[in-house]
């Protein structure tokens, strides 16, 4: 591949919106600035132009409305892909989320359904005013009803993005805006789409499982390279399908090294790794050579971005969380 | 000083609570057949509304919202809504969902704890019931938009009260409404009481209208206790939004002569004297009295229509009271397309918990 045809995740996830435009005519894409100015973060650029203003919409200032409108479009057989503009704005949205869009299948026994996406960039490390860096993705991995997908890499922005917009279900589809532009991969626009129901094992290891999603995947692997440089041998998963959540994968993993590391951005209790660790020790008890560890945000508010650096996973923290799960056995 | 014109509110009556004509009969309902159909479908509510509540108090029906009072607003949405047109109710609208295709039977099934009453493919794309105040709202915005964007000449009808109007999901989506120019009516069933909070105090305007011109939307008051007001106003709303014409706020007054629910007792919050005086505007009565002028209804037709009106009622709940149980499978298989690994689990789990509970009971 050439330079040009590498991509940043941001790209990525455009490029899998214009390609499920052009296949299929009920997919529309709505939220604030998503068309004339293509996405604050330029997500949505160009869709506009190319598919027109029936079928990508700048909405009023309105989070709630724009979750509503897209239910009541999906029910009528559409496939909205909304954008919140971040995810600390998403919460005047979550009782249309959680009480219809999560609930619409059960309530008429799959006569109504809402197969909508909503993307929404989280987490910090891009220096934003306040409310702009929260992680709280277990918020929503808490609802029945609602998948909870987040890509780390450009090419499963690409392939999740079209899997998530195919999927009858509706989905929160998260995007870690600090490594929107970290990284560029090649990303053939090839249609390809990922599965919605496992992990995916970034790095093989038999010492220690890493296990983590979203922008702290960066952290992760360099982690996982600095060990290795030590002798310890780490396998990484990016969880990336949250909701429902595919443990066998980790399961099979932490079952061969008997070690596990649980790395995420959000706040550490009650959180997504709260429950990786809870199944962890319901079915693989006897299998850990170390009680399971999380290196995680604190609970405490994500802070002002000087002192983010305090709270952001570490790969530092990642290595010391190993170190002792090491000395234990 | 100037006075923006698009700001008065005009307030439509034909019929009042006398049953005496207030302004020229509309062409159609020179004919007695709609006029007929309206009072017939109206003994038939409340008769269904009735039988709810005396399931609810011997224990076969779970908390209810009674529609008493409020039948005219049903029987006019139920008649003027196209099949193809789209309805967002609340959740007080049985006898419109009814008339759209809902059995009433459905209607026991859902308020008697059954997500299968909500199931009933006759129904179409209308929407469920939706208790969340206001969040239907902005459902019918994108069911409108869903419309306008496939180029379609439909319309969506949406039901809220009082209380809803003051919730943002309400401003929000007439909001958009107006800047879209969808093809949806709003219609807000004021019923003077959001439990025990009377209109007077759930808003400052005069009028709960006027929030529509605040959209950009026009926007009129009718008596939602006259038929023949709320048929004309309501059909052509529809008709402007089918044409692409954009949005109407419609505010129905109307009165909520029950309880909110049959978990509420208004005797705590409301005289007997408003009470009193609200019956003597309910729609049904004054429907009869015309009709008995025009000549077109006599004692014998009423005494056949309540006896019909009663069998046709125990007919539905003896299909109601006939509805096979549930299995544990419909907890669990309509949260995704598909079962995932992990709630495939949790179903056999509660398999295995329901058959153990059974062999307990049977010991018992």
């Amino acid at each position: 591949m050439t330079e040009q045809n590498r991509i940043t995740l941001v790209e990525a996830v455009n490029q899998a919106l214009h390609y499920a435009m052009s296949k299929d005519e009920n997919v529309v894409v709505l939220g604030e600035d998503v068309a004339v100015n293509g996405g604050v973060f330029r997500a949505t650029v160009g869709l506009r132009e190319r598919f027109g203003i029936k079928r990508v919409m700048d909405t009023p200032l309105a989070e709630a409305l724009i979750a509503g409108v897209s239910i009541g479009m999906a029910s009528q057989g559409l496939k909205p892909v909304a954008e919140i503009q971040f995810l600390g704005f998403i919460y005047a949205a979550m009782e249309q989320l959680v009480s219809h869009a999560a609930r619409m299948r059960n309530r008429t026994r799959g006569r109504i359904t809402c197969p909508m996406v909503v993307r929404v960039p989280f987490g910090g490390g891009i220096h934003a005013p306040e409310h702009h860096s929260e992680s709280t993705e277990a918020l929503f991995a808490h609802i029945p009803g609602l998948r909870v997908v987040i890509p780390s890499s450009p090419r499963r922005a690409y392939g999740l993005l079209l899997s998530a917009v195919e999927n009858p279900d509706p989905i929160i589809f998260m995007e870690p805006k600090r490594i929107y532009r970290a990284t560029k991969q090649a990303v053939p626009d090839d249609g390809k789409s990922l599965p919605l129901d496992t992990c995916f094992t970034l790095r093989q290891g038999t010492d220690v499982t890493l296990v983590s999603w979203g922008a702290s995947i960066l952290e992760t692997m360099q982690a996982a390279k600095r060990l290795a440089e030590r002798d310890i041998s780490a396998e990484v998963i990016d969880v990336a399908c949250i909701k429902p959540l595919d443990i066998d994968t980790i399961l099979y993993s932490v079952k061969k090294t008997g070690r596990c590391v649980v790395i995420h951005e959000a706040a550490r209790s009650f959180g997504v790794g709260a429950e990786i660790v809870a199944q962890l020790h319901e079915q693989a008890f006897f299998d850990l050579l170390a009680p399971v560890k999380r290196v995680t945000g604190y609970d405490v508010t994500m802070p002002y971005y000087q002192m983010e650096k305090h709270y952001i996973p570490t790969t530092e923290r990642i290595i010391s969380a190993v170190e002792q799960s090491m000395e234990q056995a | 000083m100037k006075r923006n014109p698009a700001c008065a509110i005009e307030y439509v009556q034909y019929l009042n609570e006398k049953g005496e004509l207030t302004q020229p009969i509309p062409k159609w309902a020179e004919q007695s057949n709609l006029l007929l159909r309206y009072y017939r479908e109206m003994v038939m509510a409340r008769h269904a509304d009735q039988k709810a509540i005396s399931l609810q108090r011997t224990g076969k029906l779970g908390t209810y919202p009674s529609i008493l009072g409020q039948e005219a607003i049903n029987v006019v949405i139920g008649s003027v809504l196209n099949k193809d047109d789209v309805f967002v109710p609340y959740y007080r609208d049985h006898t419109a969902m009814v008339m759209r295709g809902m059995k009433q039977a459905d209607v026991y099934r859902y308020w008697g704890g059954d997500e299968r009453g909500s199931a009933n493919p006759d129904v179409g794309k209308d929407l469920p019931y939706c208790v969340p105040i206001a969040t239907q709202v902005s459902h019918a915005t994108g069911v409108a938009a869903a419309i306008k964007i496939r180029g379609e000449q439909r319309a969506v009808l949406c039901t809220c009260g009082d209380g809803a109007t003051s919730k943002g999901d309400f401003l929000e989506a007439i909001n958009l409404a107006g800047v879209w120019q969808l093809p949806v009516v709003f219609l807000i069933n004021n019923n003077q009481w959001a439990i025990s909070v009377p209109r007077t105090i759930q808003c400052g305007a005069p009028t709960l209208a006027q929030k529509g011109i605040g959209a950009g939307i026009p926007a009129l008051q009718v008596d939602g206790n006259d038929v023949i007001a709320l048929h004309e106003i309501v059909s052509e709303a529809l008709q402007r939004a089918r044409l692409h014409k954009g949005a109407t706020v419609i505010e129905a007054i109307s009165y909520r002569l029950g309880d909110h629910t049959t978990a509420d007792d208004a005797t705590r919050y409301r005289t007997n004297e408003e009470l009193r005086d609200a019956w003597q505007r309910e729609p049904i009565k004054r429907l009869q009295h015309y009709l008995h002028q025009r000549g077109d209804w006599d004692e014998s037709k009423e005494q056949r229509l309540q006896a019909q009106a009663a069998d046709q009622v125990q007919q539905a709940v003896d299909e109601y009271l006939q509805t096979p149980q549930q299995s544990i499978n419909d907890l669990f298989l309509y949260h995704y397309e598909e079962l995932p690994a992990g709630l495939a689990e949790q179903l056999s789990e509660a398999d295995m918990a329901n058959q153990l509970q059974e062999k307990a009971g049977q010991r018992g």
